[in-house]
């Protein structure tokens, strides 16, 4: 990404955006990623469409669009959302983040992402980011989440891969690296 | 765990061998980052976006097709209709469609091929079949515009059932044929007839392998560019088979197969959905040449699960003849496909049954009889097991059937009839799939077995049946033993190139969705060069990168493309030596290579620790083409072929324990035991992970998975509100074994083991569910077992209780 | 799968608000957390011309208790903030137990309680809570204000009293009684699925020690929330808690008896009164529990 303020030209350089409606064109701001953004988007644009064909952010994926599987998960003031159940405009003023935000400056991975790794929690990568921006905003919380809490944030995701238990595992791993086990104090 | 093997094929027997480590995946890194680029990811610039029209109707004639008021829609480009491609050649996945020489003078069957028209023609014949194709600046507009093509249809008679299907007055779902018939043959071993008529024991029950869909997370994706530097067309596919891509596209544009290129990279999820050739494989190419721009199709949810492949449904007539003591004497089958509204994949899914219905047991009297029809619905393909869960449905159950009518533990019946190890390689009688002699190479099922029953602790299950559970629960213990044909042919290539920087790349026919193999082949072309596996870049699915490829199908790309790669590393080793041995004046014989540095063969046995010894670093043999000695050439690299002689056998037991709410009909797995044999694992890490992806996707099928239709045609569970993929919640931890036969067909010694995790489930959950219900004296014939479906089982056989009652634990 | 076009708009005021919802020429529909109505839009089965979102307006974005003890929920509100609000789990817990049932955390924190209950799923968990709890819909439309009870809202599938031009504005909750215990029990195929059958139960405990009120209602049992008089009675017969089983097993039979649920592919009506049974059994037993 390039550290310009503008959301990147569409990917048709030659022509405005192709209109359907056209009273239906709005300007839309945003923080995506701790970089503000200023874009043009019609009404009815997802979310998740944004992200991909507008920002070039590919890392978030689109599997059903009906706000099930849960693989384009993003957070949007530190919450977890379906981006594909979320239109761009009604995201004017929000922040965004997305799985590309979660590297640090240096490269290194967080402690969500190196658990998915140690632990085999991925095979097709496919539904990853979701889970991984979930699990991202659960171990933001103060205290370590109960165990129905993350059950519960689990159950929003569907993989069809790994059968889940790596996953649980890399959830598990990171909640006692931060928390301390379960009934111990960290 | 024990390796029942002693000496491993392995080849840098100097060193420690990188195959058997769990090794963390090198593919991870950049999939976390979000770097991963699947095929709906790459945007490039001027794409245009693709919408199919599809079929609302499972039957129909076209009437009439009007595209103008779509076409003058601003941002669409162009709109195509079975009119525009009439003239090309209609799909047929020949490869899959071919009866095999052997297999036709053993059997003839009847095999129909009915070629699929790209886009509708004069009839559609199921909901979801592409009628027309629009090309738009997004797929907003590309949508838009699909609701102004105005498109009349006049509805014909629809058949659903498979069982209707095969009535003579039945709709006909082809025209042209004489019934619905596609697939009919039949197969005998030894005399049935004389076995069942001296039998102390017989059983015969119909049991469902209901329809189910493979259902990756991501849906297919195809992004086609013609053009570009070389005039070539390129497509990046979401598929497991991307050089038959390339083929079938070429052959369908009239284009030489060189002119097209075909990338599977980053892949999510396949399960062989993703390995049949459908008809927007060649549609979106198509819609690129004839438009001269890049275009781009990503499927919806909806259109994956009513357009693509479903699977699974089967009906099995099946009949056990033993003797007093529960020994097989003879078993009939009667088999019955719907393979949906045409012939996509033919002999494959049927006839994967017909050979994995014996499994791991002794039957010497067999009668196999196949049949498979047209209905109006999706056409099935195959899907993780492809045949095999069906069949090992109807005899695992069969089994426990048996067993419950001989008063012997399900467990111990199986014990009785498993081939035991001295018998390898055993012959079934059968005809393989590839037309030769069905024979196991190896394998130790009675161990399988007796871990998995000594692990579930059946005495504990039976005392708890017997001391009862709380007030409305019942606990049951299932088991299913299975075998799998793994390694399918016909070949599998390996290109390893040495390159100048030292690193090597290994080009395989073979992409990945997820199982890794940019890690496990690594690991094998490591020890086959004697380099460390950081240093092989392995690129899988890329037509340009080795001229022929089958592709990842069939749990074969282990087998096949894992001793391809070992032998081309072998190759290139000795070119390595022989290239050393000029520069160093040493004879390649007394040459080693030790992490990717050429030394002589006693300072590498002297080990660490002493004077660092007079090495060539590979890149340096790489970097000095002057100094290569004429004839032997400066590209260090080689390519290899591995053609399986036959199928290599893996081979596993389930068992499980379930407690069923009998008055709610909730099934709760507490414990689901697995000990699988896959010959030699390269990754244990990744080997595990497959086999409980497997289980998971067999217990959604099992339990909550059904692609339903209703009497018309019209498919019922066609979101995920409705098609209902287990969650997190849904599937418990699983308990892991394994034995290691190694394959006595390949120098690896390994076996596929990709799909032999969904085989079982949903046998041994029936088993375990109708265990639990023995009191009423239920029969589970058909999944998935849902709570209504539970409460209807006990429901139904609630009048037998009292005088029926059964005991709850059996006598032997 | 997207949507078809329409316009939108993000007013800040309520009667701005109410002038877009007036217009004639376009159909118009309220967005607001949009978990039910954005799959609508993009599968084309909803195909409004405008939509106004409301979570821009401050005064719908109130979650207060008021004077006379009622809970007031501003139709901005989302379902996350309402199912961890001490005052709510406080007073009516129910509703805090009910949201938990709703989907999963992705989605309740986005969906909003107005947007569920104007959606009107009948197998949805809030509209069968707030018929038990006697929950009053504020509406506002160019007429003014209107108050509609819960029991005349609710119309069949996804219908409801709302007219086209009228916005929910707020639901309000009156204070439950005192030792009132509550339950919300279903049966989900997957955890996070709408139930497949679902009961909401409120007790209060008389000073003699029976029931004196009594509520049941039902979800995915019929085309609305369905309350069932004739298990309330039987709750209501019990006279004293040495008869309470037989009053619950009363109250369950009724709903077996009673209850004229739908089929569809993941239970059948035959299981629904079933497990309307057992579970209506189980809910009074947990309810009961709580009145202390």
């Amino acid at each position: 990404m390039t550290d310009t303020t503008e959301a990147r030209p569409d990917p048709l350089p030659s022509a405005a955006p192709p209109l359907s409606e056209p009273s239906s064109w709005h300007e839309l701001h945003l923080t995506v990623n701790g970089r503000p953004i200023r874009a043009q988007v019609e009404s009815r644009l997802l979310l998740s469409d944004f992200l991909r064909a507008r920002l070039s952010l590919t890392g978030t994926h689109v599997g059903c669009e009906h706000g099930v599987c849960g693989a384009c998960t993003v957070l949007v003031d530190g919450e977890p959302v379906r981006s594909c159940l979320t239109l761009a405009v009604a995201c004017e003023g929000a922040s965004l983040r997305t799985v590309e935000s979660l590297a640090d400056e240096e490269g290194q991975l967080t402690d969500v992402q190196r658990a998915f790794h140690e632990q085999h929690a991925m095979q097709c990568g496919f539904c990853t980011a979701g889970f991984v921006m979930s699990c991202t905003a659960m171990v933001e919380a103060p205290e370590r989440p109960a165990e129905d809490e993350v059950a519960d944030q689990l159950s929003g995701h569907l993989c069809r891969c790994t059968g889940y238990r790596n996953i649980r595992a890399a959830v598990e791993q990171v909640l006692d690296d931060r928390y301390g086990k379960a009934g111990e104090e960290k | 765990m024990t390796t029942q093997q002693a000496a491993p094929a392995s080849a840098g027997t100097e060193q420690e061998a990188w195959i058997g480590r769990r090794l963390p995946r090198v593919e991870d890194d950049r999939l976390l980052r979000g770097n991963g680029r699947y095929a709906d990811d790459l945007g490039l610039p001027g794409t245009l976006e693709l919408a199919f029209l599809r079929s609302p109707h499972a039957h129909a004639r076209i009437t009439s097709l009007g595209t103008e008021a779509a076409a003058r829609l601003p941002g669409v480009h162009a709109i195509w209709t079975g009119e525009d491609t009439a003239a090309l050649p209609p799909l047929l996945n020949r490869a899959e469609l071919a009866v095999p020489a052997g297999l036709q003078e053993a059997l003839d069957p009847l095999v129909r091929a009915l070629p699929m028209p790209l886009l509708a023609g004069e009839k559609v014949t199921f909901v979801g079949q592409p009628v027309a194709l629009v090309a738009a600046d997004s797929r907003y507009l590309a949508e838009d515009a699909l609701e102004l093509i105005d498109v009349e249809y006049e509805p014909l008679d629809v058949v659903v059932d498979p069982e209707a299907a095969l009535r003579p007055d039945s709709p006909r779902v082809e025209e042209s044929w004489d019934d619905n018939v596609a697939l009919a043959l039949d197969t005998t071993v030894g005399d049935p007839q004389a076995a069942f008529a001296e039998a102390a024991c017989v059983v015969e029950e119909e049991f469902r392998a209901h329809r189910y869909v493979a259902s990756p997370i991501e849906p297919r994706g195809i992004t086609a560019a013609p053009g570009g530097y070389d005039g070539r067309l390129t497509v990046w596919s979401s598929h497991q088979t991307p050089h038959r891509v390339r083929d079938t596209v070429a052959g369908t544009l009239g284009l030489d197969p060189e002119q097209v290129r075909v990338i599977a990279t980053d892949v999510g999820g396949g399960f062989g959905q993703k390995g049949v050739l459908y008809v927007e494989d060649l549609l979106v190419p198509f819609a690129a040449h004839r438009s001269g721009r890049p275009v781009s199709w990503r499927e919806d949810r909806n259109e994956n699960l009513t357009g693509t492949a479903h699977a699974r449904e089967q009906t099995h007539r099946i009949s056990l003849a033993a003797d007093a003591e529960g020994r097989l004497l003879g078993l009939r089958d009667e088999i019955l496909v719907n393979f949906g509204a045409t012939t996509i994949t033919g002999l494959v899914v049927p006839y994967n049954s017909l050979c994995h219905l014996l499994g791991p047991y002794r039957v010497p009297h067999v009668h196999i009889d196949v049949k498979a029809v047209l209905t109006n619905t999706t056409y099935t393909a195959p899907y993780r097991g492809a045949g095999r869960p069906e069949a090992v449905f109807a005899m695992e159950r069969a089994m426990d059937r048996l067993a419950a009518k001989l008063g012997i533990e399900p467990a111990e019946l199986r014990a009785r009839n498993l081939i035991p190890p001295e018998a390898m390689p055993y012959r079934t009688g059968l005809v393989d799939r590839a037309g030769n002699p069905q024979e196991y190479d190896s394998g130790d099922f009675p161990e399988l077995l007796r871990r998995a029953v000594d692990r579930i602790d059946v005495p504990a299950v039976r005392e708890r049946q017997r001391a009862g559970e709380r007030e409305g629960h019942r606990v049951g213990v299932g088991f299913a033993v299975y075998l799998e044909a793994t390694g399918l042919g016909p070949f599998e290539s390996a290109r390893v190139q040495l390159r100048r920087n030292g690193r090597v790349g290994l080009y395989l026919g073979t992409p990945s969705q997820g199982q890794g193999h940019r890690t496990s082949m690594a690991q094998i072309a490591a020890d086959a060069l004697g380099v460390p596996p950081s240093v092989v870049d392995v690129v899988g699915g890329d037509t340009d990168a080795v001229p022929f490829g089958v592709g990842t199908i069939a749990s074969r790309a282990l087998v096949t493309a894992g001793n391809a790669t070992h032998r081309a590393g072998r190759l290139l080793r000795e070119k390595i030596l022989n290239s050393a041995s000029a520069r160093l004046g040493t004879p390649a014989d007394e040459l080693t290579v030790v992490d990717g540095v050429v030394l002589p063969l006693k300072s590498a046995d002297e080990g660490a620790g002493s004077e660092a010894p007079e090495g060539l670093p590979l890149a340096a043999l790489v970097n000095s083409p002057m100094t290569v000695p004429d004839g032997l050439g400066a590209d260090l690299s080689e390519t290899a072929h591995f053609r399986p002689p036959g199928f290599t056998f893996a081979a596993g037991a389930h068992a499980v324990v379930v407690d069923v709410d009998t008055r709610t009909g909730e099934v709760e797995i507490e414990r689901y035991v697995v000990v699988h044999d896959a010959g030699r694992i390269v990754n244990p890490m990744i080997a595990e992970a497959q086999v409980t992806g497997g289980v998971a996707q067999g217990i959604g099928g099992a339990l909550y998975e059904e692609m339903a239709y209703g009497p018309d045609g019209q498919p019922v569970t066609t979101t995920y509100m409705d098609y209902l993929l287990p969650t997190s919640s849904e599937i418990p931890d699983l308990e892991l074994d394994e034995t290691h036969t190694h394959s006595t067909l390949n120098d690896l010694g390994v076996k596929g083991l990709g799909e032999g995790g969904a085989i079982a489930p949903q046998a041994v959950i029936s088993n375990a569910v109708e265990d639990a219900l023995r009191p009423y004296g239920a029969v589970v014939r058909r999944g998935p077992l849902t709570p209504h479906r539970v409460r209807a089982l006990i429901r139904e056989s609630a009048g037998e209780r009292g005088e029926a009652e059964r005991p709850a634990v059996p006598t032997a | 799968m997207k949507p078809a076009p329409f316009d939108y708009v993000a007013p800040g005021t309520l009667p701005e608000a109410l002038r877009f919802l007036a217009d004639e020429e376009r159909e118009v529909k309220v967005l607001a957390g949009g978990q039910s109505l954005v799959p609508m839009l993009n599968m084309r089965l909803a195909r409004p011309e405008l939509l106004v979102d409301i979570t821009r307006i401050p005064e719908l974005r109130t979650l207060d208790v008021e004077g006379d003890g009622a809970l007031r929920i501003g139709a901005g509100v989302r379902q996350a903030a309402v199912a961890v609000d001490p005052a709510v789990s406080a007073g009516w817990p129910l509703l805090t137990e009910a949201i938990g049932h709703i989907g999963h955390p992705q989605i309740r924190n986005r969906g909003t309680v107005c947007g569920s209950l104007v959606h009107h799923d009948p197998a949805a968990e809030l509209p069968t809570a707030a018929l038990a709890l006697d929950a009053r819909f504020d509406l506002s439309g160019p007429a003014g204000t209107r108050t509609v009870d819960a029991d005349d809202f609710f119309l069949s599938t996804f219908l409801t009293a709302l007219e086209a031009d009228e916005i929910v504005t707020s639901v309000r909750f009156a204070a439950q009684p005192h030792r009132t215990g509550w339950s919300f029990e279903e049966l989900a195929r997957r955890r996070g699925d709408f139930a497949a059958i679902g009961v909401a139960v409120l007790l209060t405990r008389a000073e003699a020690g029976g029931v004196d009120r009594a509520r049941v209602v039902f979800c995915a049992a019929g085309s609305r929330p369905l309350r069932l008089p004739e298990a309330e009675d039987a709750l209501l017969a019990a006279e004293g808690p040495e008869r309470l089983d037989d009053a619950f097993a009363a109250a369950g039979a009724a709903a077996r008896a009673r209850l004229d649920p739908p089929s569809d592919v993941h239970a059948d009506a035959e299981w629904r009164r079933e497990a309307a049974e057992i579970l209506l059994v189980r809910a009074c037993n947990r309810a009961w529990e709580r009145t202390r």
